[in-house]
């Protein structure tokens, strides 16, 4: 009897572990959402879309950001009933986890891949999102990014890559010269040897040294760790003015920590990976006061900023950790792609997401030839009583406002033409303004560069 | 010429700032060490009785921290003082590890304790996933904070930094690791199970219930991991349900570093491992000069560890114990 009992737990347990490896969003058997009673209802394609980010490990908490940001696009989309090529167009997400590791991120992409999905959403960290996009791109799928901002991911020539977020060029840039406009004169570099980590702490490095920045040490640690004492200490002994970390919030937050502990006073700072409320969390008191930068705007200054969070949190029960926007957007301008190139084939769908020009949460998207974000800011923020600070947004790029500036003009000339051989006196009115005001843009953009 | 006598002395002279920082890594890499050993004894224990390695004990550890978190968090909230918040997460959190380690042998291992070696590896680490899935279903994905439990002291000591919390852990390992070893060699249930150890077939033959035995080990080395896990928990005040797994694993190394199944060896292994991680990350990239640089730290443990396996396979304190390995 006894032995029995403990079968039956064993296989329990067994059963147990198999679902809780398993991934937990297998498709669902295409339930081909109710078409409403009526008989003559359009024919309904289901268009899987693949979402990638890890949703176990110590990155769970992002990744179940990210797919929260996709899920709600995913129902918006829905319910809002689109039609592509003559049919209803229902959209479902299969949602895989990599774990934030590269080999795990090929894994979930060549399933993904087979099953055939119409566009991938993805992944989080740079590092799987990279050797994933090669799979990718030899299938034809596109591939919308909102969080991986290591530059090689749109470097290597892929034309289904794109990313809603500027890239670490951009932000390590930024992140040297506000260090060195703060007045540090010199800095411990730490990262964590992914791909994001790295990248952003060698783009800081350039732009700090480029700056008059002296590094002082460089030390390296991984994103699993949680004791930083040791090369803390090592640090400790160089008495730098700042110690910049690049990596994510779950090692930043203790790191933080264990440098107060350690009675360093080096300033933090630190770039995405670390500006959310659970490096706060993590680093507690110790965060008081130091910055951080994120691509793009903060949320509450913009259009649909507001609107978005309050939709997210009444939705999902929990705050915005970080990517979560501009996952939602990544989602929303590969159904704007589908819906301008009236085909959900992403052969023929590819060439309308390298036209986006899609007014999103996070920024007003379109694309470079590269699959890059057009003109992406950087903004920094303070950690000030708990909260993220709004300080100043630096960067976006001078010669992309130029061009962008040049654009509207042309744009605004147009408008005028057009005007004028319609001889409407108040469009003629409007025209001429918009020309005046496109002429100043493109003014500040060139001073301004 | 050049060899003057006083060129020693200027080095020394030289190197003598960098003391408190020499000072400082053997701090951090004793505090570290302690956490180790103390994880260590509970794989040790079970192998020394069974030959068998407990994966699931790293995740024994991360229970151990969730669970105090919970119970500590709920009390403080609800106004009780920090001092009794702390001591009752404290003993629920060996409460529940005890059952657990009691309930993780009734179910995974003591089916299987005729079968062949492998397979109760395999449920230990079937179990490890389990462990670590039904905490990701109970806690969340989300970092957790762990209350402050002790007050924010600092000393400094000739250049040196700790907290008090440090001190603590220190102390606490010391004292655990004494009692542990005052109740193997001067109890009762100690003998029993040095004599199902050696023997346990002879060991029942005298008059000794293995599986009391086996349990007990079980319970004891499942409290001593939550002990551990308030212990890391106090110390870093974070937790997550992934945190026993690198934990587990760093500590199996030291259990087998000092020679697994010893008592004694799974201590000094897991301070050693300790000193020589906190060491590693602090001087490698000066040793090689710059070649490797601290993300490497790593490879300094592991060198030790290969380096003491093949002079002395059996680990620095371990006895030849023949076919048991």
């Amino acid at each position: 009897m006894q032995a029995k009992l403990s079968v039956v737990a064993l296989s329990v347990a067994a059963a147990l572990a198999m679902t809780a490896c398993g991934k937990k969003e297998e498709p669902k058997p295409a339930t081909a959402p109710a078409a409403p009673a009526a008989p003559a209802a359009k024919p309904v394609i289901v268009v899987k879309l693949g979402h990638v980010a890890p949703m176990t490990g110590p990155q769970a908490h992002l990744g179940k950001d990210n797919e929260s940001g996709a899920r709600l696009a995913i129902e918006e989309l829905n319910a809002q009933g689109l039609e592509i090529g003559g049919a209803k167009v229902s959209f479902e997400l299969l949602g895989e986890d990599d774990q934030a590791d590269p080999k795990q991120g090929s894994i979930v992409a060549q399933k993904l891949v087979d099953a055939k999905v119409a566009g991938v959403i993805g992944h989080l960290n740079s590092g799987t999102t990279i050797p994933a996009s090669k799979l990718y791109s030899d299938a034809g799928i596109p591939q919308i990014s909102g969080s991986a901002t290591n530059p090689k991911y749109t470097q290597q020539g892929f034309k289904t890559a794109f990313r809603v977020m500027a890239n670490d060029v951009q932000q390590g840039k930024s992140l040297g010269e506000f260090a060195a406009k703060q007045g540090v004169k010199t800095v411990a570099i730490v990262d964590d040897r992914t791909a994001y980590g790295q990248g952003l702490a060698d783009e800081f490095k350039k732009a700090a040294e480029a700056a008059g920045i002296k590094v002082v040490a460089t030390e390296y640690t991984n994103d699993k760790a949680t004791d930083f004492k040791a090369i803390l200490t090592k640090i400790k002994s160089t008495k730098p003015d700042l110690v910049f970390y690049g990596g994510m919030d779950a090692q930043g937050g203790p790191m933080a920590k264990q440098m107060k502990e350690l009675g360093i006073k080096a300033k933090f700072l630190g770039g995405d990976g670390v500006c959310t409320p659970e490096f706060m969390k993590l680093g507690g008191e110790a965060t008081e006061g130091n910055y951080c930068s994120l691509p793009g705007m903060p949320l509450e200054k913009l259009a649909k900023g507001p609107e978005f969070k309050d939709k997210f949190t009444k939705k999902f029960g929990m705050d915005i950790q970080l990517y979560a926007p501009y996952v939602y957007d990544a989602v929303m301008v590969m159904a704007d792609s589908m819906k301008r190139a009236d085909s959900v084939d992403p052969a023929k769908y590819l060439p309308a997401v390298g036209q986006t020009k899609y007014d999103g949460v996070t920024a007003m998207i379109e694309f470079d030839q590269f699959g890059d974000l057009k003109g992406g800011e950087i903004s920094i923020y303070q950690y000030k009583g708990g909260k993220l600070e709004y300080v100043e947004t630096l960067g976006g790029s001078a010669v992309g406002a130029v061009k962008e500036a040049a654009a509207e003009v042309k744009e605004a000339a147009k408008a005028v033409a057009g005007a004028a051989s319609a001889a409407g006196a108040d469009a003629v009115k409007a025209g001429a303004e918009a020309v005046k005001g496109a002429a100043e843009a493109t003014k500040a953009a060139v001073e301004k560069k | 010429m050049k060899r003057h006598r006083k060129v020693p002395f200027l080095h020394v002279a030289v190197d003598l700032p960098k003391m408190d920082i020499f000072l400082q890594q053997i701090i951090n890499g004793l505090v570290q060490g302690s956490i180790y050993a103390l994880v260590a004894l509970g794989y040790t224990m079970v192998y020394g009785i069974m030959g068998l390695i407990n994966f699931a004990h790293g995740e024994v550890v991360m229970i151990g921290t969730l669970v105090t978190i919970t119970v500590a968090t709920t009390l403080i909230k609800a106004g009780m003082p920090v001092a009794v918040a702390g001591l009752a997460g404290l003993s629920s959190a060996v409460l529940v590890c005890m059952a657990l380690g009691w309930g993780l042998e009734r179910i995974a291992y003591r089916p299987l304790r005729n079968a062949p070696r492998l397979t109760p590896l395999i449920t230990a680490i079937g179990m490890s996933i389990v462990l670590q899935n039904v905490a990701m279903i109970v806690w969340g994905r989300n970092y957790l904070t762990f209350p402050h439990l002790l007050p924010k002291v600092n000393f400094e000591v000739a250049g040196a930094n700790f907290t008090a919390v440090q001190v603590m852990i220190v102390v606490v390992s010391g004292l655990t690791m004494a009692g542990l070893v005052f109740l193997v060699y001067r109890t009762k249930l100690g003998m029993a199970m040095r004599a199902t150890a050696q023997n346990p077939q002879v060991a029942s033959l005298m008059g000794v219930n293995s599986n009391r035995v086996i349990s007990a080990a079980f319970v004891i080395g499942s409290a001593l991991g939550a002990l551990a896990g308030v212990m890391v928990g106090t110390y870093y005040e974070i937790a997550h349900y992934q945190m026993g797994f690198m934990l587990g694993l760093k500590a199996f190394t030291a259990a087998v570093l000092g020679g697994i199944g010893n008592l004694a060896g799974a201590m000094a292994g897991g301070i050693l491992l300790g000193i020589i991680e906190a060491l590693g990350a602090g001087y490698i990239g000066d040793l090689t000069g710059g070649f490797l640089g601290s993300h490497y730290q790593d490879i300094f443990a592991f060198v030790v560890l290969i380096v003491v396996l093949m002079f002395k396979p059996s680990g620095l304190f371990g006895e030849k114990t023949g076919d048991r390995a």
